[in-house]
């Protein structure tokens, strides 16, 4: 790849990858990366397996570095901030980027204190309004209905959808700025799949959304735009109906056709 | 189909036959030696029980709990002080070595997996595990028995938490390490401190599984004689000074089995009795406890 990647996105950048690197010990596993991430928008990374999306994905809340043989160089700008070099505590930068994660990941606690369990970490919420903030992020994320009555029960009763619905609520509960979801459907059956795409959709009102994924018609759905990505390199960046409509490069139309990957 | 009658498919089907009748050869001496096996091991295990429950339930009476260790050939007498005196240091061993055990696993699990400390302290733990429990027993002698010049209750709690600790070490590590790395990662991603991390998640998730291994550890020492008998020794009489030599029952067993008066011995399968029992209730309630988590 040349240096300088040719950066499609014409609106207000959320999030901005500048000349990143990552290294799994001494394996170079993205190379030179750059990118805008828009505002409000959903933005679907896809590609075959082990290409570095769900790496990149994973350096734009620094979870790399519970991991000390992982590390990364370059930029990674919010709102014009370089959130790898900055002084501000990775708690807070976490606060402000939510993720979700390929399984369902539900606390060993009530679905109540599974969404109040993160408010609680930045917020000091009087029980009434703490209420309110559970019902508020249920109903974002399309589960308080289903759950309105059980409330006090394990989380880890509900169905895999419900627990991924479960888990998204965790994330917005907290008010983030930006949502990364790591293929959130893929342990999920198509009816659940179908709830958490129409969430994805409504959840970019308020959210920046990056999602991972392996499911093409999944990123022709639901994103505004796409990054095909393969063995590290970001092969291409642009609105999802060009990018699958026309793709500039050839890797991308082998792989999006399916004659590849 | 006519490939299936060709010779070349006649033969592959009588050499897979071939190999099938010795497959079930193999496996049918295989599951012979395994049944032997398994039933030599419970031949003993229902052996030891029953003469257990034939000896044991005779001398099971009130008195039991209530009259102190009697001396020979007496009419009277129970093993009051001697279970006393097995709870209470039982139950101070459990109490002190669990924290110490679910910290150290902790830090195995959480924080030193690389490390050279974690892997020093896990060698240690693993030699200490299987140490034989009169080696800690001659250790707490020469440490604190020796140094006081008193036999005492709390020797005996310390031999006894030198061996709950490893074992709690080692299943808070195992459990914690089951634990799918997802789930810390999910309560990374909310931006949430290590230590809470591991509090309220991790350690909540495996809780379970560490709270088995704690109950397997208090099995293991209510019923151990060698680590008792260096260091708490016996007392004929009731005693709640732990500064004292202290009766418990593995050691009281032990003098009364070996003794050739005949009430004596009577107490000690009482006793037998009353730790068989105590044990398989609380392996029980271990095995309970894990099948509802799983």
């Amino acid at each position: 790849m040349d240096a300088k990647v040719e950066l499609p996105v014409t609106e207000k950048p959320k999030l901005s990858v500048r000349n990143l690197n990552f290294y799994y010990g001494h394996f170079l596993a993205l190379k030179n990366i750059n990118l805008d991430i828009p505002d409000r928008k959903v933005t679907a990374f896809i590609g075959p397996s082990g290409c570095g999306k769900s790496t990149l994905l994973r350096c734009f809340n620094r979870m790399f570095e519970l991991y000390p043989e992982q590390r990364a160089e370059g930029q990674i700008l919010l709102d014009g901030q370089n959130i790898l070099k900055s002084k501000e505590d990775v708690s807070l930068i976490r606060a402000k980027i939510g993720m979700v994660f390929q399984k369902p990941t539900p606390f060993p606690m009530s679905i109540y204190d599974n969404i109040a369990f993160g408010v609680k970490l930045f917020e000091t919420l009087p029980r009434v309004e703490m209420d309110e903030r559970v019902e508020w992020a249920l109903k974002k994320a399309a589960l308080w209905n289903e759950v309105k009555d059980k409330l006090n029960q394990s989380g880890a009763g509900l169905s895999g959808g419900q627990q991924q619905r479960l888990c998204i609520a965790r994330g917005i509960a907290i008010k983030p700025e930006v949502l990364l979801l790591d293929e959130p459907c893929s342990a999920l059956d198509p009816i659940s799949t179908g709830k958490i795409e129409e969430l994805i959709h409504e959840l970019k009102v308020d959210y920046t959304v990056v999602i991972v994924t392996h499911n093409m018609q999944q990123a022709a759905r639901c994103s505004d735009y796409t990054a095909y990505m393969y063995l590290g390199d970001l092969i291409e960046f642009g609105p999802t109906s060009e990018l699958f409509m026309k793709p500039k490069k050839k890797d991308t139309e082998d792989y999006i056709t399916g004659r590849f990957g | 189909m006519s490939a299936m009658t060709s010779p070349a498919s006649t033969a592959l089907h009588s050499q897979r036959l071939s190999k099938h009748r010795a497959r079930k050869r193999v496996n049918a001496i295989a599951l012979v030696l395994s049944l032997a096996a398994m039933s030599f091991g419970l031949f003993w295990l229902i052996w030891i029980l029953i003469e257990t429950v034939r000896l044991g339930v005779g001398g099971l009476a009130l008195s039991l709990f209530t009259e102190m260790t009697p001396p020979p050939q007496a009419e009277t007498g129970g093993l009051a002080n001697a279970i006393f005196g097995s709870l209470l240091m039982v139950s101070l061993a459990t109490a002190i070595g669990t924290p110490i055990g679910i910290m150290a696993g902790v830090y195995l699990a959480e924080y030193g997996q690389k490390g050279w400390l974690g892997s020093a302290t896990r060698f240690i733990n693993d030699i200490l595990l299987s140490a034989p429990s009169i080696v800690i027993g001659l250790f707490i002698y020469s440490v604190v028995v020796a140094q006081f010049r008193s036999f005492s209750g709390w020797a005996g709690v310390l031999a006894l938490a030198l061996i709950v600790i490893p074992v709690v070490i080692r299943t808070t590590e195992n459990m914690l390490t089951l634990i799918p790395s997802a789930l810390r990662e999910a309560a990374y991603a909310l931006g949430t401190p290590k230590w809470k991390v591991i509090m309220t998640v991790t350690l909540k998730a495996a809780r379970a599984g560490v709270i088995t291994g704690v109950l397997l550890a208090l099995a293991r020492i209510a019923g151990e004689t060698a680590p008792l008998l260096f260091t708490a020794l016996s007392n004929q009489f009731w005693t709640t000074n732990l500064a004292t030599p202290m009766a418990s029952l593995p050691v009281t067993i032990f003098k009364f089995a070996l003794s050739p008066y005949e009430n004596w011995q009577k107490l000690a399968w009482a006793g037998v009795f009353l730790i068989t029992i105590g044990v398989l209730a609380l392996n029980i309630m271990a095995r309970v406890l894990f099948r509802n988590k799983h």
